[in-house]
């Protein structure tokens, strides 16, 4: 449409003109920091698109529905709409991405010829005049096209169309060819043979992490993540990404890490090239240490950290909250992170296991404030025998104000046996403003 | 003429733990500081390098709950960084630093499979320099067992592991053996009288169900305090016939 037919149309319409030269710069930066954040394999899908190889890496985001919808919340907290699809081939998650109405798609393994049959043929990366003609024809979606014969497609439009259809079932490979920023850190070792035995994929990998800590250590720099990225012979490519809690430029660290994970690289038909790229790198200048006679020594965990982290397992610590809360009183921290020095007011008992969400229990009890008589959870009847409590605690009105009145009462009691159990009742036990006077086991005293 | 024979006895421990591994080195213990407690265990303590095991009795092997406080207690008398391993993360801080551990000795690894656990656990206790490697898991084969065990031999790290059922009716797994230096089980008992209503200091059964080169015994203590010391409670020897009604009660 153009620009004077859209004026007539809305009124006080704002034209910009557009700037296809720092759309490109924009997406590119994009895709620089999707480098650092999700995979090692990303490339630019120009104009409008980033195309990424996760394959391997989603487990660090905890999966692709999570990982897929982590991205959309991250670019929406931007005032960015993204839609994002994940499928078996570049072209399939191409077209997915693009026609399908949802914000994020999945279409898993080997189902992508039943999810993409649907789409429009404009989602096929064909030119736009081969487009039309093809509507001309009387096609409309993609599983129409591949029905038809090749050959009088291709007598009359030529190779274009099969080639498109074959990379989108994924029966062409399309090999994505990663970006790299312009001062990272990259070591690379060509084969003249091609290798495949995990021995010799570890002596070279030992090898790589030697030259890629000399040359770090050149710029002063340690390395916070880092991709092998393993090349074969049949022109497709497989990364491995090591990330390490802080900057890193240990030889024996770095390899440890690598080495876990030699056995997940298939060599397939051979690897003709090994590289290493240090994708974040960050200051690490060397410190002088104080002798052992002085002080006492204190063992940097960091590297069983990492080991653990890239595992895919959930390294944390954790660090006290200024919340009454019980939930709210513990958050976890980075287990990199600094020394916390404040600690949780240790005036009351606390149980040692917290139900992630209070069960309901059935009880006896004496209006307003008397400890029950006996509690009913999970079907067992328990006589309270010594109680503790009411330690009242207040929902948080200054930062949510739908706990304005809310209310919670904790006892601690102790049935027949000894078994010890953290209760509340939701409410003050008179106004029913302060909640619903409903009664739940929250935890487990030891 | 006694010194004489002590003196055998103790010539020929040290053979025996000669034989015993190839790679045996002092590593020392860790007290409870109660007397009676510490006399039953060889060397007078929770050994360094090796690994202890701790279930819960009753409704606590399935959650833990004694188990881990008790745990929490010895790992805050190490000195160290502490790993904590587990999958099913409902474990509350609070209760935690109540016993004397400090927030920020201890790094978690939630797992979300039992093996990785355990995996977890050896590289850990093979790192060495680590106070203690604290997990918790449903089952502990004797070959997990083993490795953790060696690993721990290696570099005098202490290994953990509480043992927390998914129901109460697969506890019996506890009486298959496993290479642990010890096993405890630990059950809540009702906590101490007060002169005025109330929940006084909370007391456990704990029972030392295994020992290598050392014989059972079972003890009525008072939960962790401030410092992750337990306290026998005075008399706890005597009142054997209440031990034995508490015992029934435990057996899963």
């Amino acid at each position: 449409m153009p620009a004077a037919k859209a004026q007539a149309i809305v009124q006080g319409l704002q034209v910009v003109e557009a700037d296809p030269i720092a759309d490109v710069a924009a997406l590119e930066r994009l895709t620089l920091w999707a480098l650092t954040q999700y995979s090692p394999i990303v490339a630019m899908d120009a104009p409008d698109g980033i195309v990424m190889d996760t394959e391997g890496a989603d487990h660090l985001q905890g999966g692709e529905e999570l990982m897929l919808s982590g991205i959309v919340n991250r670019f929406r907290a931007r005032g960015l709409t993204a839609r994002v699809a994940i499928a078996d081939s570049w072209g399939a998650a191409h077209a997915l991405a693009r026609a399908s109405g949802r914000e994020t798609v999945v279409a898993p393994c080997g189902e992508t010829s039943r999810f993409v049959e649907k789409l429009p043929l404009s989602s096929l990366r064909l030119s736009p005049e081969t487009v039309i003609s093809l509507r001309t024809l009387g096609f409309r979606t993609i599983g129409e096209l591949a029905a038809t014969p090749r050959a009088p497609l291709a007598l009359r439009f030529g190779p274009e169309i099969g080639r498109r259809l074959d990379q989108m079932y994924g029966r062409l490979p399309e090999p994505i060819d990663p970006i790299r920023p312009m001062d990272v850190v990259e070591v690379s070792r060509t084969f003249a043979e091609p290798i495949g035995a995990p021995e010799t994929i570890a002596k070279y990998v030992s090898r790589l992490v030697g030259e890629l800590c000399d040359a770090l250590e050149k710029k002063a720099l340690g390395v916070r993540r880092s991709d092998l990225i393993v090349h074969k012979v049949d022109n497709t490519m497989q990364a491995i990404r090591a990330g390490t809690a802080k900057p890193a430029r240990d030889v024996a660290w770095l390899t440890k890490l690598f080495k876990d994970r030699i056995e997940k690289i298939e060599p397939g038909f051979g690897i003709e090239k090994l590289s290493l790229v240090a994708v974040i790198a960050e200051p690490l200048t060397e410190t002088q240490k104080t002798s052992s006679l002085v002080e006492e020594e204190v063992v940097d965990i960091t590297p069983l950290i990492d080991v653990i982290g890239n595992r895919g397992q959930r390294v944390y610590r954790v660090a006290p909250v200024a919340s009454d809360v019980p939930e709210r009183s513990v958050t976890r921290i980075a287990a990199a992170a600094e020394e916390v020095g404040a600690s949780w007011a240790l005036h009351w008992p606390r149980p040692v296991r917290l139900l992630a969400r209070p069960d309901p229990i059935e009880v006896i009890a004496l209006l307003p404030d008397h400890p029950p008589v006996s509690i009913t959870w999970r079907g067992k009847r328990r006589r309270v025998k010594r109680a503790d409590g009411p330690e009242r605690i207040f929902g948080e009105w200054w930062t949510r104000s739908s706990e304005f009145d809310a209310v919670r009462d904790y006892f601690v009691i102790e049935d027949d046996a000894g078994e010890r159990f953290w209760i509340f009742r939701s409410g003050d036990g008179l106004d029913t403003a302060t909640g619903s006077q409903k009664w739940f086991l929250h935890g487990i005293f030891a | 003429m006694t010194a004489a024979r002590e003196w055998v006895i103790s010539d020929l421990r040290e053979r025996i733990a000669s034989l015993e591994s190839g790679t045996v080195r002092k590593r020392g213990c860790l007290a409870f500081g109660v007397d009676e407690i510490d006399a039953a265990l060889p060397g007078g303590g929770l050994a360094y390098g090796a690994l202890h095991e701790f279930a819960g009795g009753g409704s606590g092997t399935v959650d833990g709950a004694a188990a881990a406080l008790c745990v929490a207690g010895i790992a805050a008398r190490t000195k160290g960084q502490i790993l904590w391993c587990m999958t099913r993360p409902d474990l509350f801080f609070p209760a935690l630093a109540q016993a004397g551990l400090n927030p920020n000795r201890v790094v978690f690894a939630e797992a979300d499979r039992e093996e990785d656990v355990l995996a977890t656990m050896e590289e850990g206790l093979g790192f060495g320099g680590l106070g203690a490697v604290v997990g918790e898991v449903v089952r502990l084969p004797m070959t997990a067992s083993r490795r953790l065990q060696l690993v721990a031999e290696k570099t005098g790290t202490m290994g953990l592991v509480v043992r927390r059922w998914r129901r109460q009716t697969e506890a019996s797994d506890f009486g298959q053996p496993t290479a642990s230096t010890t096993r405890w089980r630990v059950s809540v008992l009702p906590s101490e009288e007060l002169p005025v209503p109330g929940v006084g200091r909370p007391r456990w059964l704990l029972e030392l169900m295994r020992v290598k080169a050392g014989e059972c015994a079972e003890f009525i203590v008072g939960a962790c305090d401030a410092t992750g010391r337990i306290h026998l409670f005075p008399g706890s020897r005597d009142r054997e016939d209440q031990t034995r009604r508490w015992d029934g009660r435990t057996v899963a």
